[in-house]
């Protein structure tokens, strides 16, 4: 099963590195993985989307705690949670559809954030449904690149963590 | 008071009661030797390769219980430290590991003698530092040995760059360590213990299980009491071997690939396992799906990540195993004083004992050639058992496991985790630095010694009589072993095809050499070896090479389904077993 696992680290150099070779070093897998400062500028929250069974998942906890940078795990999966993610899309649409683009960002509550002759780029924030649906409504349209920032999640307010 | 970075390094040992350092010296790293040149707190053991120092460092924590200290230069310095320290993190043995590094302004520039050691050995460390300025450097130092030392111990490398060493700092020792992302675990969950406790008063067939954690947590007098109030007789991990006398009635011996049949047994049958600082290691459990079918699973460990990373466990208990242990006792005995532990293990211990009888460990003597089995009872009647004990690996390390009776913790060195040929001398030369008076042997084979026999000019030059045993078959023995049972007897590569002299070596080195080539000459060889007291002794035995480590559990299969070497011999053959 998939498992956001939102890791309070030290803001330091090389503790990247150390949670990214933990999963490698053990075969688990990285989904997606994001890294940003906190409230706190000596501490960065991690968000990692994986994938494996109860056990995998209960080992990754656990050898994340192990590392002495690592501050705090938390399963988001098992409690509720908001996640958001954003993406980058260039499409390259001809003429005629230009203004079906726009509508459909519209409907995403989508931005154009720059715009070429031949392309927009589009933003789209949201959880993960969403930006791939987009996704798949501008193919046809011909998608010249797209770039995700992967999952960032939060607990909701009043859950206990 | 400001001092230079190399100073604070050498004060820094010293507040943390440092008196031994293991290490070899190089560019980056001379500030920090100039001032151990007039030191008289601190001794450096100057070894011939960095492999040994981190290995000499290990043993001598083993030995000790106090933390190991290495000292290398950058480069080449640094990254032959690497297989010391990964033997060190998979046994979880606390040594510090100091490096050079090029200076801060050239880190990335692939200076001279550059290597990204930190991220090197991140993998294999508890920990690891570079320390970017001096003003940290103090810090770092404490919280390393801090790190190394509690919880689940093991290595932590700190590398230091040639400015950080020369650069001033107000010297400030800090008095507390805080780290708000490491709080090990001491105290076992009450609630957990009084189910373990409950669990033992209902078990029919219960067996304890000791690793390495017993002994590093110094808790064998809080398992013996568990054993004998309990009456549940203990097996004991490779690691483990030293946590419970090897000669107790209630003592099973090892478990798993080359473990005792009867320990074995024992898993497989039993209802309740007590499982206590171990792991199950795969070499522990073989295949995993039929490892004690029966039992509910006690597991008292640590290390939160080694519960159910292999096995099923009913009762997890994190914890430091020597309280935890005193706890579970406490409440049995508080609970249930009136149970009748010896009524109601009576019938497993009978059990047990017939396993005993079926197949014990055991061996053919023979009168014309050296058993190797042979040459290790020999070691360990003549020293009365009272040695430590380091062995390299192989047939040789199975072999001492099986007829070594260890009866006190902290007296064996041995390479479990990572298996490192080469571990061994060094190791038992650490622990000989450590105990100058204690007899350090170590059992080698012929192909494991020749990984750090340089070591033996180390300890010419102090004086340190480790006396090592070579168990020379001109094999890698347990190469060999497994070419002839599972490869159709293809030896590709296990004959070592040339041997050294290892008499003609150890002479040219400054040290003893001795050869025993009959039988008979074994006893003689070991009485003259422990005499030596001022340098190292070699001992070559040239034992029977054909001999193999039985009984064996193939890879693959579930423990109790066991080789004993028979199924070739005569009848004829079986009966002239020599059984002790
Ligand atoms: C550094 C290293 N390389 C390779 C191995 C694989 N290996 C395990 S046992 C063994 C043979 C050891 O030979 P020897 O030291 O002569 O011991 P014996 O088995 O003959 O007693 C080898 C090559 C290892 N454990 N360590
Ligand atoms: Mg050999």
């Amino acid at each position: 099963m998939r498992h956001t696992i939102s890791v309070l680290v030290e803001n330091k150099f090389g503790v990247l590195t150390r949670v990214a070779g933990l999963f490698s070093g053990r075969g688990y897998n990285i989904e997606s993985l994001s890294v940003g400062e906190t409230i706190d500028p000596q501490l960065s929250i991690m968000t990692i989307v994986t994938t494996g069974d109860d056990q995998i998942i209960e080992q990754i906890t656990k050898q994340l705690n192990k590392l002495i940078d690592v501050i705090k795990v938390v399963d988001l999966t098992e409690i509720d949670h908001v996640e958001r993610e954003m993406v980058l899309v260039k499409v390259a649409p001809k003429q005629e559809d230009k203004a079906e683009v726009l509508r459909l960002t519209e409907i995403f509550r989508g931005r154009v954030v720059d715009s070429s002759p031949r392309t927009y780029t589009v933003e789209i924030t949201g959880d993960e449904k969403k930006i791939e649906a987009f996704i798949e409504l501008m193919k046809p349209f011909g998608i010249k690149e797209f770039v995700r920032t992967g999952k960032i999640a939060i607990a909701r307010e009043g859950v206990k963590k | 008071m400001k001092m230079l970075g190399a100073q604070i390094v050498i004060e820094c040992l010293k507040k943390e009661g440092v008196k031994h350092i293991f290490g070899y010296p190089g560019g980056v790293v001379l500030n920090i030797f100039d001032f151990l040149y007039d030191d008289k707190d601190i001794q450096l053991i100057l070894t011939r390769h960095e492999q040994g120092a981190v290995h000499a460092a290990d043993g001598y924590a083993r030995s000790t219980g106090k933390p190991g200290v290495a000292l290398v230069t950058s480069g080449p310095g640094a990254t032959n430290t690497v297989t010391g320290i990964a033997t060190a993190y998979m046994d979880s043995i606390p040594i510090i590991v100091f490096s050079g590094q090029v200076p801060t302004k050239l880190i990335g520039n692939d200076a001279f003698q550059e290597a990204d050691i930190v991220g090197i050995t991140r993998p294999c460390t508890k920990h690891n530092y570079l320390v970017k300025d001096v003003k940290d450097l103090a810090r770092i130092i404490r919280e390393a040995f801090y790190i190394a030392t509690s919880g689940r111990p093991g290595p932590v490398l700190i590398d230091l760059p040639k400015d950080v060493t020369s650069d001033k700092t107000q010297f400030v020792w800090p008095e507390h360590v805080s780290l708000r992302g490491y709080n090990p675990k001491y105290e076992g969950n009450k609630w957990m213990i009084k189910q373990a406790a409950h669990a033992i008063q209902k078990a029919k067939r219960a067996v304890i299980i000791a690793g390495g954690g017993v002994i590093h947590s110094a808790a064998t007098k809080e398992l013996k009491e568990l054993a004998e109030y309990t009456q549940i007789p203990v097996i004991m991990t490779l690691m483990g071997l030293g946590a419970f006398p090897g000669t107790h009635k209630l003592a099973l011996g090892m478990p798993g690939m080359h473990g005792s049949y009867y320990a074995n047994m024992a898993i497989q049958n039993s209802d309740l396992l007590i499982a206590v600082g171990m792991r199950f290691d795969d070499r522990v459990t073989g295949r995993i799906n039929d490892f004690a079918p029966h039992a509910k699973i006690i597991h008292i460990d640590i290390d939160p990540s080694s519960i159910r990373k292999n096995v099923r466990v009913d009762i997890p208990i994190v914890g430091d195993a020597r309280r935890v242990l005193k706890g579970l006792v406490n409440v049995l005995k508080e609970e249930e004083a009136k149970n009748q532990w010896d009524e109601i293990r009576k019938a497993w211990l009978k059990q047990i004992n017939k396993w005993k009888k079926e197949h014990p460990l055991s061996y053919e003597y023979d009168e014309n050639v050296i058993k190797p089995q042979f040459v290790v009872e020999k070691l360990y009647e003549l020293t009365k058992g009272d040695a430590i004990v380091a062995t390299e690996v192989g047939q040789n390390q199975m072999w001492a496991a099986q007829f070594f009776k260890l009866s006190r913790p902290r007296s064996w060195l041995t390479s479990g985790g990572l298996g490192t040929m080469g571990y061994g001398f060094p190791a038992a030369m650490g622990a000989q630095v450590a105990h100058p008076d204690k007899t350090v042997i170590d059992i080698a084979g012929d192909g494991s010694i020749q990984m750090n026999i340089q070591e033996l000019a180390t300890c010419v030059l102090y004086k340190l009589p480790v006396k090592v045993a070579i168990l020379n078959n001109g094999y890698l023995g347990m190469v060999r072993q497994w070419q002839e049972l599972f490869f159709k007897e293809r030896y590709s590569y296990s004959h070592l095809d040339t041997v050294p002299d290892f008499v003609k070596v150890a002479e040219a080195y400054g040290a003893v050499g001795l050869r025993a080539e009959h039988p008979s000459e074994v006893e003689p060889v070991i009485k003259e070896a422990l005499k030596v007291k001022d340098r190292p002794v070699f001992m070559d035995f040239i034992v029977d090479w054909k001999e193999k480590v039985f009984p064996m559990v193939p890879a693959g299969a579930a423990i109790h389904e066991m080789m004993f070497g028979e199924e070739k011999k005569s009848k004829k053959e079986q009966k002239l077993r020599a059984v002790k």
